[in-house]
């Protein structure tokens, strides 16, 4: 078997590792990821760690085949037919884990896609609500952030399109168990929510666990905690160690390279 | 015993109606401050020689229910819009509307703003006849807060805990009438699909007081099944007052199989919303051909590759 020696790995395809990184452990699931980054996240994946997740061509059917993201021409093993209308009946069936952007999003994982300002005579008009009020309480949400900054990680959102943990602890019992903001993937770092009961308080809570806020997880190689926490607009949980972010396999960095984004597309998130 | 449904040579029995009509004839049957329902999904499969009748009428304080594309920045560029009411309003390969987001950023027009399953469950409530269906999409989000008019209602069941869920009432859409573009049809109002996904369209059809569709080519009955197969007979003629036969009538947006969106025509499109010359000059040139036709020669003396 010839070896071959790859250029080290890049911030993008740490990041689509993150990314796939979220899906672990989801099983038979519709891994449903928006965005070029995402998309090679999931597909990755699906193709080493969860072979058996199922996926659309972001178009109209479940194909079974990893494809090369934004080739609409690409051959495709389908395995069902998955319209639009379908896709919500998979929304509202739980068996789905999907990752959207966020404009902005804050401690409690609340997002906003909609609107920068007053929603009513929004000053930026963003893409809107989309699918964000149904997945959140629905199944599995992951957000990927490509500019980690205090413009996008803010104290307060302007419009809750995906609500956060704050939002949703005063629903029902069936919304709370659904409801899971897996990570939050940013060019800077990895997010989530799971720390401890303790850590949850705030000293303004007079020291109440309150609803989940979000950790610091991982840092990306060559970030500090200290730029992470500069560049959010909010406390975030950071543990006392905090680990870097795990590089791809040479398996991974093969397959995002030559199989799932051989043109490239991944760059242009990160300015290049 | 299998049976296979095949095209047949058989001749449609006489005393079914005829039901086509042009573009024009069907603005006639619209009216100032009605609902409109348009199918297709964003810039895919829209009955664009309908909303460009519209746009060339004189028809006014219009209430437009679809998965937006064009057809809502134009006709609120245009000032035909109250109030939109959509699950989004995208181009697709250009993510946000540039004509509908200026009309927000410039608060030209009413909007209700739904989630996209919720929009579904609206037209799936008016196919039905019942008042409302419920979800739990909203419950948390903004959504109700941007829709002060959304209520909630409670389950009349108990679940496992003995607790009555609340979930959001997602109303009926009262559409005046849909309209919406097929691949196929026939005279008698029959509409086929022949591409990857029919989106809502038959809910259009069947949430509308009456319902137009235009197609890009009216055929025998008989005929319809020699390009698809039974399944893509989704829009039945008990759901339809007016067949319009309009070639390329979802361009500038996609029709496959019949033809791809025209990419460069929706740049310079979408282009024209930051330059009100440009715009009007588009008004002119495309959105007052006096007819469809008008329309399709002036496409052809552009030439390049225009469908």
């Amino acid at each position: 078997m010839v070896e071959t020696i790859r250029d080290p790995a890049t911030r993008d395809e740490v990041c689509a590792v993150a990314i796939a990184e979220a899906f672990r452990g989801d099983g038979e699931v519709l891994c449903n990821p928006i965005g070029t980054t995402p998309i090679i996240g999931g597909r990755l994946a699906r193709a080493t760690f969860e072979p058996a997740m199922v996926m659309t061509d972001a178009i109209s059917v479940l194909a079974a085949n990893p494809l090369a993201v934004g080739d609409d021409d690409a051959e495709r093993l389908i395995e069902a037919w998955m319209p639009y209308r379908d896709v919500f009946d998979v929304v509202w069936s739980g068996r789905r884990h999907v990752v959207m952007g966020a404009s902005q999003i804050d401690a409690h994982g609340n997002q906003n896609l909609a609107a920068i300002g007053d929603w009513q005579r929004p000053k930026a008009q963003l893409l809107g609500l989309r699918g964000a009020p149904g997945n959140l309480v629905n199944h599995a949400t992951t957000y990927w952030v490509p500019n980690h900054s205090t413009r996008s990680f803010v104290p307060s959102v302007d419009v809750v399109s995906g609500p956060g943990y704050d939002r949703v602890a005063p629903l029902s019992t069936a919304i709370r168990r659904d409801h899971e903001i897996r990570r939050v993937v940013s060019n800077l770092a990895v997010m989530d929510f799971e720390a401890p009961e303790g850590a949850q308080d705030r000293p303004s809570a007079g020291g109440r666990a309150g609803p989940r806020r979000m950790r610091l997880r991982s840092i990306h190689p060559g970030v500090t905690v200290e730029e992470v926490v500069e560049a959010t607009g909010f406390d975030l949980i950071v543990p006392d160690e905090v680990p870097e972010s795990r590089l791809p396999t040479d398996e991974e960095l093969r397959l995002i390279r030559d199989v799932l984004d051989p043109h490239g597309y991944r760059k242009a998130e990160f300015g290049g | 015993m299998i049976t296979t449904y095949a095209a047949s040579a058989l001749p449609a029995p006489g005393g079914r109606p005829d039901k086509r009509m042009t573009e024009d004839d069907v603005i006639a049957r619209l009216s100032d401050g009605m609902t409109i329902g348009i199918g297709g999904w964003g810039s895919r499969r829209k009955p664009m020689s309908l909303v460009r009748a519209i746009a060339r009428s004189e028809l006014t304080d219009l209430t437009i229910v679809c998965y937006g594309g064009p057809e809502v920045g134009i006709l609120s560029a245009l000032g035909k819009v109250r109030r939109a009411v959509y699950g989004f309003v995208s181009l697709d390969s250009i993510p946000l509307e540039p004509h509908f987001r200026q009309a927000r950023q410039q608060g030209t027009i009413e909007v209700t703003e739904l989630d996209e399953g919720a929009f579904y469950l609206g037209l799936l409530a008016a196919a039905h006849r019942v008042p409302f269906y419920p979800t739990r999409a909203g419950l948390g989000s903004d959504m109700m807060l941007m829709n002060p008019d959304l209520a909630t209602v409670t389950s009349p069941y108990p679940d496992a805990e003995g607790t009555h869920e609340e979930l959001v009432a997602i109303p009926a859409f009262q559409l005046d009438a849909s309209l919406i573009h097929m691949n196929r049809a026939d005279a008698a109002g029959n509409g086929q699909f022949l591409g990857p996904d029919l989106y809502f369209d038959d809910l259009f059809a069947k949430a509308a007081a009456t319902t137009y569709l235009s197609c890009e080519k009216v055929v025998p009955t008989g005929d319809l099944l020699h390009e698809g197969s039974l399944h893509t007979l989704k829009i039945p003629r008990l759901f339809v007052n007016g067949v319009v036969e309009a070639p390329r009538g979802a361009h500038f947006t996609e029709c496959p199989p019949d033809y791809g969106r025209d990419e460069a025509f929706q740049r310079a499109y979408a282009a024209t919303a930051k330059d009100p010359e440009a715009w009007l000059a588009f008004v002119e040139r495309w959105l007052e051909a006096p007819s469809h036709e008008a329309y399709l020669d002036r496409l052809d003396a552009e030439g390049g590759d225009h469908g």
